[in-house]
């Protein structure tokens, strides 16, 4: 592979954590970038309603990922914003004009497509200098803009490659610098990496959220990579059969999931039924103590994710709500293990830990009885639909 | 080498289709070559007197010349026409392009002696008949689906993201189809074109039914030509036309090549 590590340390790297956080409008970078409105689309193709009534605010600047298992309309609707699909009914609304009657080639978009449609008849130069040559650029604005979209996906020394001697890796930032050189409005990209294996897939991951911190482009990503969402975005929109079921920054997406569907598409989740009366929720008789206020429906369910659960001694725990079961399963992963444990009525929890000497030293033989500990913060309940 | 032996009737078959295929072919053109008044084979003199008679003859030079008239201008409507008709084949969807590409290419299908008639019971009410504009309307209509076939295949494999991709770059539609797929599949647009140029210029049957007067083409004059007078005039032409239809085959079969090799 052609990306060496070295390429890292050319690109100056932002503050810890980036402008990630900060309100849009402090953020450094190109202010024509622009926020981007999505009202009340809807798209049905005969009965299947692909789009069913989406809203959706992108700020200036911000990095939305649009996820979502395949079919659930994540690519129509970025299809819609780049005027390749016609919604039904409702707005697309840029810097304030809606935009859902102007042609794909006048709204300005850059776009990054998951084949990177890259032209093989024209070579890298070429390919990055077409949306500057449909738009009229002299040769010598067109040469130096195409320079300097180049150096920015690091591949300044390629211009004159033809498209066939390029690695996919490569084909990916020229598709980019393509995307990228006419300073687009708003950046779409479609499973930008999807083609990639993992190693460069992770390495684009944080370049492109780099090259994104550093234009400050207004950019929306489509992929159905949980992972990659959460490294990459502002803000994830998960979507499911057309409408969006929830709209978070990624950490909160995680650790706040507001339905069953988005705690078991996000991440792994073990559920547990719980009863809530007169303001107390209980697992059969454990009485839970939760971190937020509790929502009132009579049925609910406790979220657990496999490393948020502690493994305990016999020590007490005062402050943890305390599950105890038996060790069915063991599994091991390399960097973490996995304990599959019952804790009777047919409910099972998946535990994640660590291989540690220690923790694993701590674990009881198979068929033996087993302490788990969750911190009432990490106590998360969802209504059981 | 004992592969070879168990190969050779196939060899021996191979060599003797060659031949019938090409037998009438090296007969007329070793009989254009006489000096007789007549039809003879093999011939007893030799001379070039027939090619003369052709050249010199004002009637056939007229024919000849509408017939690559009527050929070019064939090639000129039926070449875009086919390749718009195959890209709104890959435009269609699955669901209905089978049945539209039956459509396209009927023509090859139906008889084209039905053909011949219906056109010229259609062209006799609109005036078309014995003018160069219906035949190349004719032609152009049995010439569309060569270029279907061969532009379609050319755009088989062609990844039209890249096309959606131009229009996002900025391309209007029509912008995007010229400057990124046209370039990629003109190997078989070209193709498809000489195809287009010979179903026009060796074209007879439809011809004899609508083509006349000053808009007779060769073939169809030769075919007159036959039933009143037969002199090997007639052979040389054959051969002129052999020679023509024969070299644009070759430059087929050379471009395609030459395509396929820098594809790759």
């Amino acid at each position: 592979m052609q990306i060496e590590t070295k390429s890292l340390a050319e690109v100056p790297s932002p503050p810890p954590g980036g402008d990630r956080g900060k309100p849009m409008s402090q953020r450094t970078g190109d202010m024509r970038s622009q926020p981007l409105t999505i009202k009340n689309v809807a798209k049905a193709y005969g009965q299947l309603k692909v789009l069913d009534d989406v809203n959706l605010d992108v700020g200036s600047g911000e990095f939305l990922t649009l996820l979502g298992a395949s079919g659930s309309g994540k690519t129509t609707l970025l299809m819609v914003i780049a005027g390749f699909a016609r919604p039904d009914s409702g707005a697309v609304m840029v810097g304030g004009t809606d935009i859902v009657r102007t042609p794909a080639h006048k709204r300005n978009m850059g776009m990054v497509f998951q084949s990177y449609a890259l032209f093989p008849h024209m070579n890298v130069a070429a390919n990055v200098g077409y949306p500057l040559r449909l738009r009229g650029a002299g040769r010598v604005e067109i040469a130096d803009r195409v320079a300097r979209a180049l150096d920015l996906v690091q591949l300044g020394h390629l211009g004159e490659r033809r498209i066939d001697q390029l690695s996919g890796g490569q084909r990916q930032r020229i598709a980019l610098a393509r995307a990228i050189v006419f300073e687009p409005r708003i950046l779409l990209m479609d499973e930008p990496l999807s083609a990639l294996d993992k190693k460069l897939r992770e390495h684009m991951q944080i370049e492109i959220r780099r090259l994104h911190e550093k234009l400050g482009m207004t950019t929306i990503y489509v992929t159905h990579d949980q992972r990659e969402a959460l490294t990459m975005s502002d803000r994830i929109a998960i979507m499911d059969r057309g409408r969006i079921v929830q709209i978070d920054e990624p950490r909160r997406l995680y650790e706040r999931p507001a339905s069953r569907f988005v705690a078991d598409f996000i991440g792994e989740s073990s559920f547990l039924p719980i009863i809530v009366e007169a303001g107390i929720a209980r697992f059969g008789d454990l009485v839970l103590k939760t971190g937020g206020r509790l929502d009132t429906a009579p049925r609910q369910l406790l979220v657990l994710r496999p490393e948020k659960l502690e493994i305990l001694g016999s020590e007490q725990a005062p402050g943890l709500n305390v599950l105890s079961g038996i060790l069915t399963e063991l599994i091991y992963q390399g960097e973490s293990f996995l304990c599959q444990i019952a804790l009777g009525e047919g409910h099972t929890v998946v535990v994640r830990g660590p291989t540690r000497r220690d923790t694993l030293a701590g674990l009881p033989e198979l068929g033996g009885s087993m302490r788990l500990g969750l911190h009432p913060e990490d106590t998360v309940l969802v209504p059981d639909a | 080498m004992e592969l070879r032996c168990d190969r050779l009737w196939l060899y021996l078959l191979g060599g003797a289709i060659l031949v019938f295929l090409a037998a009438p072919s090296v007969v007329v053109a070793v009989t254009s070559f006489s000096d007789s008044q007549f039809l003879t084979f093999p011939p007893e003199t030799w001379s070039l007197r027939w090619y003369h008679a052709y050249a010199d003859s004002i009637e056939w030079r007229a024919a000849t010349f509408t017939s690559l008239k009527v050929a070019f201008l064939t090639t000129l409507i039926a070449t875009p026409a086919g390749t718009a008709a195959a890209y709104s084949l890959r435009m269609l969807g699955t669901r209905f392009s089978g049945a539209v590409q039956a459509i396209y290419t009927m023509p090859m299908v139906v008889p084209v002696i039905l053909i011949g008639i219906s056109l010229f019971f259609m062209f006799a009410r609109i005036g078309l008949n014995t003018t160069v504009t219906g035949v190349v309307l004719a032609h152009s209509m049995l010439a569309v689906p060569f270029v279907v076939i061969t532009v379609g295949s050319g755009l088989a494999n062609y990844d039209f993201a890249q096309e959606t991709a131009a229009r996002s770059l900025g391309a209007y539609r029509l912008k995007a189809f010229l400057t990124i797929t046209l370039p990629q599949i003109r190997v078989p647009v070209i193709t498809g074109a000489l195809f287009a140029f010979l179903t026009s210029f060796d074209e007879v049957i439809v011809a004899i039914f609508i083509s006349g007067g000053d808009s007779e083409t060769l073939p169809r004059r030769m075919f007159t030509a036959l039933r009143e007078q037969i002199d090997p005039t007639i052979a040389a032409i054959s051969t002129c036309l052999i020679i023509i239809t024969g070299g644009i085959l070759l430059a087929v079969q050379a471009f395609g090549f030459s395509g396929k090799r820098s594809r790759s």
